[in-house]
């Protein structure tokens, strides 16, 4: 049997979802996508005010986007998600799995509570997202699936062994899955971010810039312009990978 | 409602053709392996059914399926 040939072009109809797209990585992306010419669904959680912001930058540019909320641990809203961007945006073509936590604390005192929220929100809540896109990515025999990892998992943090988990999981699940759907032209890999000046990482010690050969923290930018290069038709071959953008960090 | 079996061959013959098996291979005894129908196909396949007939096919039920004739029966049975 002689598979009929895939063209490897984007689609003219299609979106992208960006999950935790308020602030920090998660809004880079969403303008870098938007940029690139994708309609994008500006996923939050909380902050509603920030998210229509980030939506309304990108409609000032030219872009199209529309803030949705939910919460990405909640099962029923990966369903929400995506058939609301549909709906109002086409079908989800891209999606980036970018909402992530942190609860730490060394694992001797790491409670089933920090656990639970940390593998939750970063890695099952990536599942259960990725499962309802890839049918309407396998449909369109296109497909972008970005999850975004960390450099912690891969390699040691102390204080985030449910971080860790949570992120080496993704990697896990990105080679994976990748492999399930590769023929059918969509493409499943990760980012793994080094010291990236976010919230998120607001407090972490100075001292582990000394650590980055770049000598100096990441932008949410420069994560969002790679996310951007994966979800393009130039990144067409390649699949399951993790591309680290980590100022040589794991170098 | 009742879907009759013609109805439900023809999807499952057009689902097929669009996953690259040719036309005149597809019988009802054609195995799905000699059709060069694989695991993924038939997650797809699922889902155009459960769209179309609104018949849930779980894994197990897929592993049964041999032949284009078994998976026509299965839908038909159900739909």
């Amino acid at each position: 049997m002689v598979r009929p040939v895939l063209s490897s072009a984007r689609p003219s109809e299609g979106c992208a979802v960006v999950t935790g797209a308020s602030r920090g990585i998660g809004a880079a992306c969403a303008r870098a996508l938007a940029a690139d010419g994708w309609p994008v669904v500006v996923n939050y959680r909380r902050d509603r005010a920030a998210a229509e912001q980030v939506a309304a930058g990108i409609a000032a540019e030219g872009g199209r986007a529309v803030a949705i909320q939910g919460d990405v641990c909640d099962a029923a809203t990966a369903r929400e998600l995506l058939s609301a961007g549909a709906e109002q945006l086409g079908p989800v073509l891209a999606l980036v799995n970018n909402a992530g936590v942190t609860a730490d604390a060394l694992a001797l005192s790491l409670t089933d509570e920090q656990w639970d929220s940390v593998i939750s929100t970063n890695l099952t809540a990536a599942f259960r997202l990725i499962r309802p896109a890839l049918r309407q990515m396998i449909r369109h025999r296109f497909g972008r699936v970005v999850n975004v990892a960390s450099v912690v998992g891969p390699a040691a943090n102390p204080g985030q062994a449910n971080y860790a988990a949570s992120k080496a999981g993704l990697i896990g699940l990105t080679r994976t899955v990748a492999a399930e759907v590769a023929r059918s032209g969509v493409t499943v890999n990760a980012v793994a971010p080094g010291f990236i000046a976010t919230d998120l990482t607001e407090g972490v010690s100075r001292r582990l810039l000394e650590r980055v050969p770049a000598q100096r923290p990441g932008s949410p930018e420069e994560v969002a312009h790679c996310v951007a290069f994966l979800a393009s038709d130039k990144a067409a071959y390649v699949t399951g990978t993790t591309l680290y953008v980590d100022g040589g960090l794991s170098a | 409602m009742a879907t009759d079996t013609q109805t439900v061959e023809q999807v499952i013959n057009e689902a097929l053709v669009s996953f690259g098996a040719e036309p005149g291979d597809i019988t009802p005894t054609a195995t799905l392996e000699a059709l060069n129908i694989d695991s993924l196909d038939l997650a797809e396949l699922s889902q155009i059914v459960e769209e179309r007939f609104g018949v849930e096919l779980t894994s197990s039920d897929v592993t049964e399926i041999a032949t284009v004739g078994d998976a026509v029966a299965l839908v038909a049975s159900r739909a």
